[in-house]
């Protein structure tokens, strides 16, 4: 697998979420990907976006282009170093939510991406990899 | 204030949604409309998201509080426009928006409002929420 592009931004504020939908957008299309495809990977990225923003007090993304063969792909990287997440299986519920959301983000996200990563414990932040192929 | 300008017509409002919202658009957006409901004594509001390449869930708890405010006001909500690779991300995404009436352009949207000022809402009409 051969990472053709990668650029990495600040995801601190909800101006940056739209930053970070708008980035993940071109590099979808640059990796071919159908209407619906481009719109399920930066959907994904907008909410575990905001869950940066609104519980890991601000992190960045890590964006690649990939290419394993004939096949490409977007991967991102969300980090934090927030409070972190003390029960990942629950974070992971649908309704599930501390805060004033749905409780959709991350197991939304999930089931709109082809591979799906949280890394998370109390106190040392939250890494969450999100990934799509053509 | 918002930026999102808000259309007048009738006794109905009509909001274009025409930039990639941030958060905080998307709430002005909700106090701006509850309150010219009241202001305009509005019956109708008709949101058209056709310019919306993503609705995430943020997006969608807005659409469902805009709609279930407006109807404490005696007003109806109807969605209308939305992307068919919208639809199909906001059904994946898992959120269903029980609460909103959709329909699919303006003219029906404006329709279906018409309908359900003159003549109430019908059970079958009825979609939880």
């Amino acid at each position: 697998m051969i990472v053709e592009a990668d650029d990495t931004m600040p995801v601190r504020s909800s101006d940056d979420v739209v930053r970070a939908r708008q980035a993940v957008r071109a590099r979808a299309i640059a990796a071919g990907f159908s209407l619906v495809d481009q719109t399920k990977i930066i959907t994904a990225a907008s909410e575990v976006a905001r869950n940066t923003v609104d519980y890991g007090g601000g992190g960045t993304m890590h964006i690649e282009l990939l290419r394993n063969g004939q096949r490409r792909g977007v991967r991102l990287t969300f980090k934090d170093q927030g409070p972190g997440i003390a029960d990942i299986s629950l974070a992971m519920k649908d309704g599930y939510t501390t805060g004033q959301g749905l409780g959709l983000g991350l197991s939304g996200a999930k089931r709109l991406v082809n591979e799906f990563a949280i890394t998370s414990a109390p106190g040392q932040g939250t890494e969450v990899i999100l990934a799509r192929w053509k | 204030m918002s930026e999102i300008p808000i259309l007048k017509i009738g006794d109905c409002l009509l909001v274009s949604i025409q930039v990639d919202m941030h958060d905080r658009l998307a709430m002005a957006l909700q106090d701006d409309l509850t309150r010219r409901i009241v202001q305009d004594r509005a019956r109708g509001v008709m949101i058209d998201i056709s310019a919306l390449e993503i609705v995430d869930s943020f997006i969608g708890r807005m659409l469902n509080n805009i709609a279930a405010m407006s109807r404490v006001l005696d007003a109806v909500t109807v969605v209308v426009g939305m992307r068919p690779a919208v639809a199909i991300t906001l059904v994946e995404l898992g959120l269903t928006l029980n609460g909103v009436r959709t329909a699919l352009n303006v003219d029906r949207g404006l329709a279906m409002i018409r309908k359900i000022i003159d003549h109430g809402e019908q059970d079958d009409d009825r979609r939880g929420g």
